[in-house]
């Protein structure tokens, strides 16, 4: 090391350019590709909704979305109404529902707003909504599809940062499967959820409306926040299915 | 004379075997410990960071001569930073599914031991070339036994390879399950991780004594 790089005024003159050059690359990198990272957040988005009501190229055991060529075409076509139902009980239709964030909707309290987008696929009515939890580590969200009964048609999984081969799970087939045809309201017609448990004497999920699924080893923390997920963010929905049934 | 001059082979080849970042020098074994519990994010892990190695010990090395050393650690925490996130932004543009599966490691990367322990040790020190070299040498070095743990605990953990059922179904009896055979859960848990390294570094002085420290 020479000694002209060991001095204050060098070091301080040094650490200010590294600031600044480091810090023109980054900005210049996010604002050159900020518009494409937001485009592929919003085509997942209806990639998740679609995958939900069964709109996917699912294989045997993967888990596939639609293509990001095709989402935007394909959600127009099945995606029949995206409806937000607001904190005061109306209920206005939105084309954009599907962006709405639901972290941010959260973080409102009483004054969130409930997106929920209607499905017709094969004659059958999808309810999908989009919820939000915590897991181990960070978020983890999930898009429910349902029928008007609140027996789930279908669910994706996602997180942020749960455990590889662990909590990561909960975005694999034989976790997410395991939902579909579970009941959300117990034989009363009280909300219930579904609860993701060890022990429960069925593996194989055969029995759909004891409001229980089998849960991953390893993931008990993980699961612990889907389901607390699902009960919590799920319950919000039920004056809307009330309403539906009465009509 | 290939490629490689004998002593530039060398700096690939060392890491590789007898002075392997992780079983020698004992370095990136928070990362080692928490992304193999499955093959893929090994692999992925793996490619993460030889990038990151290759490319910040180039930089790294092209500006080693400019570097006040009062705050060289702070200058090379900024580089890799800098590059993780570059990267990250540019998958999440280009490769967005890659980019999702990517995420997890970013902080991982940053914070990796191995590539500050090589840009303080080596590139520091050391030409545009050769740095280059030492960094791809000590990815490897560091994947491969990423790779090897992250095998044997998702085969013995969850019976699967890449997420294919190569042992057979468990819940439905068939393949090796059959015979009674069952997984072993505490090998996805991250203690099996350290003690699946400590086997290796086991199996690998027992056949060279050589680095086997004197009492």
């Amino acid at each position: 090391m020479s000694k002209r790089t060991d001095s204050n005024g060098y070091t301080i003159l040094f650490a200010i350019g590294m600031v600044v050059v480091v810090g023109a690359l980054l900005a210049f990198t996010a604002a050159s590709l900020k518009g494409k990272i937001s485009t592929n957040v919003e085509l997942e988005k209806q990639q998740n909704i679609l995958y939900a009501m069964g709109v996917n190229e699912n294989n045997e055991t993967s888990a596939i979305f639609v293509s990001t060529k095709d989402a935007p075409e394909l959600f127009g076509k099945y995606i029949t109404k995206q409806i937000v139902l607001e904190s005061n009980g109306d209920i206005t239709e939105d084309d954009k529902a599907y962006l709405i964030d639901i972290k941010k909707e959260k973080a409102k309290g009483a004054e969130r707003r409930l997106p929920l987008f209607v499905g017709e696929k094969d004659g059958k009515t999808f309810y999908i909504v989009p919820i939000r939890g915590k897991g181990l580590w960070d978020a983890v969200w999930a898009y429910i599809a349902m029928d008007e009964n609140m027996v789930i048609q279908g669910a994706y999984f996602d997180h942020k940062a749960e455990t590889a081969g662990l909590g990561a799970n909960i975005k694999e087939r034989f976790f997410m499967d395991d939902f579909i045809g579970e009941h959300l309201l117990d034989s009363k017609g009280n909300f219930k959820g579904v609860a993701i448990t060890k022990s429960n004497a069925d593996p194989l999920n055969k029995d759909k409306k004891d409001n229980e699924v089998d849960a991953i080893a390893g993931a008990t923390i993980t699961g612990n926040g889907v389901a607390d997920m699902l009960r919590n963010d799920l319950k919000l929905y039920k004056p809307y299915f009330d309403k539906l049934k009465n009509k | 004379m290939g490629l490689l001059s004998r002593k530039d082979a060398k700096l690939i080849s060392d890491p590789l075997a007898d002075n392997n970042p992780i079983t020698i020098q004992v370095l990136g074994i928070c990362s080692a410990l928490a992304i193999t519990a499955e093959l893929k994010a090994s692999i992925v892990m793996a490619v993460s960071v030889l990038f990151v190695m290759g490319v910040g010990n180039v930089v790294i090395s092209l500006i080693r001569n400019i570097i006040p050393s009062k705050i060289r650690i702070i200058v090379q925490l900024t580089v890799v930073a800098a590059l993780v996130i570059i990267v990250d932004q540019v998958l999440k543009a280009f490769a967005y599914e890659l980019s999702k599966t990517l995420s997890v490691f970013v902080g991982l990367i940053i914070t990796n031991c191995i590539i500050m322990g090589r840009f303080e040790a080596f590139a520091l020190g050391n030409g545009l070339w050769r740095s280059f070299l030492d960094g791809i040498g000590n990815a490897l070095g560091y994947g491969v036994i990423l790779i090897i743990v992250g095998f044997f605990r998702e085969l013995l953990g969850a019976g699967t390879l890449l997420g294919y059922k190569v042992l057979g179904d468990p819940i439905e009896k068939t393949g090796v399950y059959a015979f009674g055979y069952e997984n072993n859960g505490f090998m996805l848990l991250a203690p099996m991780a350290l003690i699946v390294v400590g086997i290796i570094i086991w199996v690998q002085r027992s056949r060279n004594k050589a680095l086997i420290e004197d009492e």
